[in-house]
């Protein structure tokens, strides 16, 4: 695969003057970050397995999340599945990029990554759908803030959990909000990248392994998602 | 000065890194079959979220357990693959997941564990 990883004995990779890892500051700085926010996210995960855990009982969420832009038949997952997708999708566009950028190929990174921005922009869409649809409960009427899924105000509180309990709707705002930030930011940071690749910055520079560090987190946004979908959506 | 490998003038690292047409079409079959993979393990989760319920307490855990295996076996091709982990030298891999991996199951352990221990307590 890419990568021609030179091979050196340990003493001249560990010796000095050159990284050991045979990768640059760049990306062992980016690899850093994420170590570090995969251990919020893990946090933030691990702290709903603890409301969970402890809790009288939760939500199911086929009976929370069934509904579908444009029809009210009762279609549970379904719309979350469709997100899932999503990000999959330009999770593999994205890394169809870093590759085209191995080759240098200009025209293929710019193709790549606009569809990358364009999922992430179309993700980002049906997370607001989302969360009106979640904010509105179970009666579907956003207006009235007395019943909504609010911070203080948790109408799923059905099926034996205490309506005292906010803890279902802070975690959905909470896991599903902070996500969609790294998400935002994301996209912002991935369109930049594809302002400067349309440009010829990085042809000119002989490599593309900026289109690679944002890969990265791209590829760990997706990753994330996938924690969320079986955390908060399936189990 | 010469020898600091975060300035832009020195790229050997990331040109090393830079592939030919034949070694790209190989690479992009990889990708293609990791999109299937990760496309159909999706599809399971979905078909078994939507037809089993976590009201059945008979089938439950196994049903729980098979979601929690799926999702670790996606982050692990979308870690090595997508991510390009798996291709790096050995020791920048191990450096990136061995303290984390072992530092969440502890902290999970550690939470879960308390987390049934308060719900006994507070029923």
């Amino acid at each position: 695969m890419a990568g021609h990883l030179e091979t050196v004995d340990t003493a001249t990779a560990w010796g000095g003057g050159r990284s050991p890892f045979n990768a640059t500051y760049g990306k062992m700085m980016m690899w850093f970050f994420l170590i570090s926010d995969a251990l919020t996210f893990g946090g933030f995960l691990i702290a709903l397995g603890f409301a969970k855990a402890s809790a009288e009982s939760w939500p199911v969420a086929d009976e929370v999340f069934f509904h579908f832009p444009g029809t009210h038949a009762n279609l549970p997952l379904i719309y979350v599945a469709l997100m899932t997708f999503i990000l999959i999708v330009s999770s593999v566009t994205m890394v169809l990029a870093v590759e085209a950028g191995h080759r240098m190929d200009q025209k293929g990174v710019q193709k790549w990554l606009g569809w990358t921005v364009i999922g992430g922009l179309v993700f980002l869409g049906s997370q607001a759908w989302e969360w009106s649809t979640f904010i509105a409960g179970p009666d579907g009427v956003l207006s009235t803030w007395a019943d909504n899924a609010t911070l203080t105000n948790n109408p799923y509180s059905a099926n034996g959990m205490n309506p005292d309990d906010v803890r279902y709707t802070n975690f959905f705002f909470f896991v599903t909000g902070f996500h969609g930030f790294h998400v935002f930011t994301g996209v912002l940071i991935n369109f930049l990248v594809f302002l400067k690749v349309k440009k010829g910055v990085y042809q000119e520079r002989g490599h593309y392994e900026m289109v690679e560090k944002v890969g990265l987190y791209w590829h760990f946004v997706d990753l994330v998602w996938v924690f969320v979908f079986t955390f908060f959506y399936l189990v | 000065m010469e020898n600091r490998d975060d300035l832009i003038v020195n790229d050997s690292y990331a040109t090393l890194s830079n592939h030919s047409e034949e070694e790209g079409k190989a690479i992009r079959k990889k990708i293609w079959q990791v999109t299937l993979l990760l496309s159909v393990l999706t599809t399971i989760e979905i078909l078994m979220g939507i037809y089993l319920s976590s009201r059945d307490a008979n089938y439950w855990p196994v049903v729980k357990w098979s979601f929690i295996i799926m999702t670790v076996v996606k982050a692990f091709y979308i870690v090595y693959e997508f991510m390009h982990l798996g291709h790096e030298k050995k020791s920048l891999r191990r450096y990136i997941i061995i303290p984390y991996v072992f530092f969440i199951i502890y902290m999970i352990f550690l939470i879960i564990q308390e987390g049934f221990s308060v719900g006994a307590h507070s029923a």
